[in-house]
Order: structure tokens, then sequence, then C-alpha cells
């Protein structure tokens, strides 16, 4: 009697069960992991899931050394995520790889896409379709501390607006001690950090030249702007000698610890900048040159849709997208992470223009440049090994520009075949 | 008995188990326990290998079917300059790295075993850094190779009036700047092993010797060393694969530019490890690995030649 009564229990327990996977689905977010990213991207499921609650999102992070491994392995083993995020940049090896699907025209229509989102949105497109959707864009500015500033007696309200001032403030801010050695930097120099987008898409343009061809699959910094810019870029360390590449490990470090009155970072800095309570910064836009000509990089991370995702994981999937690329999502991103709205009503707001810590970027989003890298890693470890090459090899900017023109030439074909 | 029990007509044919002798029964018994061994083994070790060589001849990329293209991977490893940088760096650990860990070990061990005074307490001291994570290691030599203000070293030397050095960020110093925190990470477990082997050396040989009149340097020459060479060829076959698989320290210190400036400290599995997950280019890693997999072998089994008992 006993046995039988359990079994009906269990039976109907098990209709339940089933009864509740019919009605709720449960679709898989992946990003990786860096601290303000995921505290919105709760907040932003936490929303999500009050207004759809028969959708529930399962957020998954992964270091980003590991991030694009995870990706692709996933894929490999047929397990991807419904929603991913995704750097531009790895569009071209995440679509050719099939991990993700092409959005839906009739869901995200291209024309409003194009109307409300940032330019810089089309290097989401392959073909005819686009592949994702950014909630946040990141573009460049100089951040500089007020504290050294004022004990430099440099006036703290006029940071440098030229690269002439730049490298005078430097001057003035940079300390050695007795023996000669840095022991607090003008300006940091992190190759491996933004820098490298600094003189590819900034310096090189400033100097006279440009990186690319417009297709960005001919590299044109060899011909012309590229020596000079790189030549700049070196002379701080080994000239003016304001800046040491590896100080204190990483420029961003350096800056936190109040060992560098100036640094080159993006948006995505200012949440962790925040937090500094041992003196005061400030952000002003990236130099100009002698001529007034300004430029800067601005790069999205986007999100999209995983391949595997099929009918009803496929509608929430799409309702989850349009969600986190909804106007309310990139206020909750940019009060929490600090990256700037990828719509251009949510960015360009009073509010926003009058906020002495973002109007610098987003007037940068006017002249930016946003270069389609084929390999970011490899791209990037080419720009380090160039700048090294000056640094510690002593070899001559033109030689190492030339050498690098190359090797990232090789890099472009072989993604290109 | 094993005839008897089979021309015994009593027993019954279920019962096959029964008419294998005990000897029989003892080798089953060995043998159905290392199957599953030799089974999880095989299948977790020597398929992979074997698919790692079949790997190296296709163009696989994780995301695309694996095509076969021949020696395509290895004509490109031939004329790669950075494989050769990596092979030249590797084997600068390897033939640097390995006779100086084992002096130093050795002559570490052969003081710190007549010592009485607190031998526990030295003996932890130097054991304690191979209990510790590889790359928790690492991350603190980092900071010790700092510049100035940060760095330890850099402090000292600043202190005395020496100019800085920028060690891991050279390409001249970066290596043997690696290679010392390698050497120290593992001494600990050399010296344990060379005072387990010359505990092991009856000391009835030392006391003859020293009756025969025999000097500290003839006794270290004569009886020490030789007594000491499975202890020997043991330490220098284990350390080389070391070196010749060294990764974690060489990546956890140079993690913002893997590798070292321009790869001056890259080793061959740290190549391996970027082609492989950061470029997904698996076919050429695969070729790479196979490589590695050679120079591995070709050098242990050299080393067991030479270091042979005759």
């Amino acid at each position: 009697m006993r046995n039988r009564f359990m079994l009906a229990g269990l039976a109907a327990g098990i209709s339940l069960l089933t009864l509740g996977a019919a009605q709720a689905v449960e679709i898989e977010y992946w990003q990786y992991a860096y601290e303000t990213r995921v505290t919105a991207m709760d907040q932003l499921i936490a929303n999500f899931e009050k207004a759809n609650p028969d959708i529930t999102v399962k957020q998954t992070t992964f270091p980003y050394d590991d991030y694009q491994t995870r990706v692709i392995a996933a894929k490999a083993a047929g397990q991807g995520p419904d929603v991913l995020q995704l750097f531009y940049g790895w569009l071209d090896k995440f679509q050719s790889g099939g991990v993700l699907q092409p959005l839906s025209p009739t869901v995200f229509p291209h024309d409003a896409i194009e109307a409300d989102f940032f330019p810089i949105v089309t290097a989401m497109k392959r073909g005819d379709d686009y592949y994702g959707l950014p909630t946040a864009v990141r573009s460049l500015a100089l951040f500089y501390n007020k504290k050294l500033f004022t004990e430099a007696g440099l006036d703290p309200s006029k940071p440098p607006q030229t690269l002439d001032e730049l490298v005078a403030a430097a001057v003035a801010t940079a300390k050695h001690d007795d023996a000669g050695n840095l022991i607090s930097e003008g300006i940091t120099m992190d190759m491996a950090g933004q820098d490298h987008q600094w003189w590819r898409e900034v310096l090189t343009r400033q100097f006279g030249g440009v990186p690319y061809s417009d297709d960005y699959r001919t590299v044109k910094y060899g011909e012309k702007g590229g020596v000079e810019a790189l030549k700049f870029y070196t002379d701080l360390q080994t000239e003016q000698k304001v800046g040491q590449t590896g100080f204190m490990d990483e420029g961003q470090a350096a800056f936190r610890g109040g060992m560098a009155a100036m640094t080159i970072d993006g948006t995505f800095r200012l949440g962790s900048f925040k937090t500094i309570d041992q003196f005061e910064w400030g952000v002003t836009e990236l130099p100009a040159n002698a001529d007034g000509t300004r430029s800067n990089y601005a790069s999205y991370f986007a999100n999209g849709i995983g391949a595997s995702a099929q009918g009803e994981e496929l509608a929430a999937a799409e309702k989850f997208l349009a969600y986190v690329s909804s106007p309310e999502a990139m206020q909750i991103w940019l009060n929490v992470v600090g990256e700037l709205p990828a719509r251009k009503s949510a960015a360009l707001t009073d509010a926003n223009l009058a906020d002495p810590i973002l109007s610098p970027f987003l007037k940068a989003l006017d002249y930016a440049h946003t270069t389609q890298f084929v390999d970011e890693a490899g791209q990037r470890q080419v720009a380090i090994d160039m700048a090294n090459r000056v640094l510690l090899e002593g070899q001559s900017p033109a030689d190492s520009v030339a050498e690098a023109a190359t090797a990232e030439q090789a890099i472009i074909d072989a993604a290109a075949k | 008995m094993a005839q008897g029990a089979i021309t015994d007509g009593t027993a019954s044919k279920g019962r096959v188990w029964d008419r294998f002798s005990i000897r029989t029964k003892r080798v089953i018994w060995a043998w159905a326990f290392l199957a599953l061994p030799i089974i999880f083994y095989g299948w977790i070790r020597f398929y992979p290998t074997f698919q790692a060589f079949w790997i190296s001849f296709t163009d696989w990329d994780i995301l695309k079917p694996a095509q076969f293209v021949g020696l395509e991977n290895y004509d490109k490893l031939v004329h790669d300059p950075q494989f050769w940088k990596v092979f030249r760096n590797t084997f600068t650990y390897l033939i640097v790295g390995t006779p100086i860990s084992l002096v130093i070990a050795f002559l570490v061990a052969y003081y710190l075993d007549r010592v009485r005074f607190m031998h526990g307490f030295i003996r932890a001291l130097y054991f304690l850094p191979f209990l510790t994570t590889a790359a928790a290691l690492a991350w603190v030599w980092r900071w010790i190779y700092q510049p100035v203000p940060v760095g330890l070293i850099n402090g000292l030397l600043s202190q005395f009036g020496i100019p800085q050095q920028p060690f891991l960020k050279s390409t001249t110093q970066g290596l043997p700047a690696i290679m010392v925190t390698a050497i120290w990470a593992g001494l600990g477990f050399q010296v344990i092993i060379f005072l387990a082997g010359l505990r092991a050396i009856p000391s009835t040989y030392y006391e003859a010797a020293r009756i025969d009149g025999l000097g500290e340097g003839a006794i270290l020459r004569k009886i020490t060393l030789p007594l000491l060479k499975p202890t020997t060829v043991f330490l220098v076959v284990f350390s080389s694969i070391g070196f010749l698989r060294i990764f974690d320290s060489v990546y956890n210190m140079t993690s913002n530019d893997p590798g070292g400036p321009l790869g001056s400290t890259k080793p061959i599995v740290l190549m391996i490890y970027q082609t492989a997950f950061s470029s997904f280019d698996m076919g050429y890693a695969a070729a790479q690995t196979v490589v590695l997999f050679t120079i591995l072998l070709i050098v242990s089994l050299l080393q067991l030649f030479v270091l042979r008992n005759r």
C-alpha cells in the first residue's frame, strides 16, 4: 500500500518536472570574466527574467585568456552557448567556423540597426548578414593624474592637447632617482596594452600615413607615417626618458599605483580606475598633432547568437539579445562597467556630453577608426615586437617598421587563404 | 599438478577456473589488475599520441574538418625562424640548466649530509619551493625582477650604486633570469633524492677507505660519485625532461608578452601552446609536438645509454 502510494507520488513528480521543462526555457550566456561586466550582466539577466518569467538565463564566464578556446572547443563538441559575447575582431574566425548564426533580419531589421547604432556596428556584418550587436562601444583617451600634475607645477585643469604638449607634460612629471633610474613615469609605455592601437590608428595617421588600405587587407604603415610614429613613441623611452616598457609590469598598474602621470587607456578601464582613492585623475581626448588632426581607435564586444540555438531556445535567445542591446541595458552597462552606449540616442545625451569623464570618449567616436583584425593577438604581437626591436636591440625605426609590415601582411594573407 | 587437475574427470566442464593451477590463477589475477591501468593509460595517453602524429599531417583548425596536407606542416616548421629560435632556447634551458642544477643540488646534499645541527629544518627549507605552485613562484619572481621602485633585486643594486638591470625585459637576461627560478624551484627535490642516495652508500666503504688512508677528495671521486651513479642517472633524465618541457614559469613570468621580448625566453612548449590555442592551427602545433616528442625520446635514450651500467 505504502509502496503504491510512493510510486504514485513519484509519477506525479516526474510529470510535474516534464511540465515545468516544457514551460521554462533555459538559455546559456557566455562572456569572459571581468568583475564589472559580470555584475552588469547579472543585473540585466535579473531584469530580463522579471519581464520574461518563462525564460531563465544562465551566465557562464571564463578567464579572458581562455575564452576563445572555450568557445571554439564547445563548438567542436556541439555544446556551444545560445548567446555569447565576442570581440568584433574575432568575427571572421567565429563566422567562418560556424560558431555563430546570422541574426534574423525580421527580428533585427538592418535599416534600424544602421540608423540607431554608431557606424562601427557594420564591423559585425559579413555579406548581407549581421552576426551580432554591441551593447557598448569603447574608445581611447588620455588619463592623467591631477596630483602629479600639480606637484610638477602643471595646471591640472589644462591637460595636454597636442603631441608636443604631451611630451612637455611627460618631461615635467617624470621622476628619476640619483642614479638616473625612472621612479615615476611621465607617460606609461605598454605596447601590449592600448599603445599598439594608439600607434596604429592614431599616431600613424597623425604623422601623415594610413595604417592599412580601406579594406584592411593591405598593410600601409610601412609606406608613410609608421616610421615617424614609431620614432615618436620609442623616443619617449630612449630620448626623453619619460616612460619605460614594463615599468610596474603594466601601464595601468603604474597609473593606478600613482607612479605614472599619464596613461592611454580605454573606457573599459573607468570602472577599475574609479576605485582609486589616493589621488584625483582626469580624462582628456588623445592629443592632436600640430595640424590639429585627431584620431582614435574604437572597438567593441558584441553579443551574437550561437549556431546551435534552435526553436524556442532561438526565440528566447533573440529576445535576450534584443534586451541586452536596448537603450535601458546600455544605460545599466554605462553605469556599472563605464562603457559607452552603442546606440547614438543613448550615448549622446546632454548628461553624458556634459560629463567631464565621458565626453572625451564620446567626442572620439566622431573621428575614431576600427581596425579590422584577422588575428588580434598575432597582429598585436607584431606591434610589440616592432617596438622591442627598437628599444632592446637598437634597430632603426625604419627597418623595424618594414619588418613589422611584412610580418603583419603575412598574417593577413594567411587568414584570407 | 596441472596435469592432475585436467585429467580429473570429476571437475565439471563449466568450472574452467578450477582447472587452472594456483600459479596460472595468480598470473591471471595479476593481469586482470594490470589490465585496467594499461587500458586506461593506452586510451588517455597512447591513443592521443598516435592521433597527434596523424593531426600533424593535416590542416585541422578545430572548426573545419581536417584535410590531409602531407608534410606541409613540417616543411613550414623547418623554414620558420621562430621555431629555430625556440629550439635554441629550449636547448639552452636543457644544456645549461641541467648540469648547473645537478651540481648545486649535489653540493647542497653533500654538505647537508654532514650537518647535524638543524638538519631537518634546513632540508625542509630547500624542499619548500618544490611544494609551492609553479605559477605562484613565477609571479613572486616576476615582481622580484621588476625595475625600481618595485623590484627587490634592482632596489638592492641601486642602493650600492650599481645600475639597474632589465632582467625579464631584456632579450639577453630574460632566459637566464627564468632559468635561475626554474633551477631554484626544482632544487629541493634533487637535494632530497641525492641525500637518499648518499645515505644508501654503506658506511663500511668509507671506514675501509679511511683506514687505508684515502683523502676526502679521493673518497668522493672513487666511492661516493661512482656509487651515486643510479641516483645521478635518474636525476639527469628527470631534470632534462623537466627543462625540455619548461612552460609554466616562462608563461607566468612573461604573460603580457608571452615568451619574453622578441620570443627570447620562449621554449618549444609555449610555442606549441600558442600555435594550438591562440592561432588554433592544430596541424602545425601537432607537428611541433611530434618534433618535441622525438627530441625527448632521443635525449632520454641517449642519456640512458651514456650513463648505463657497464
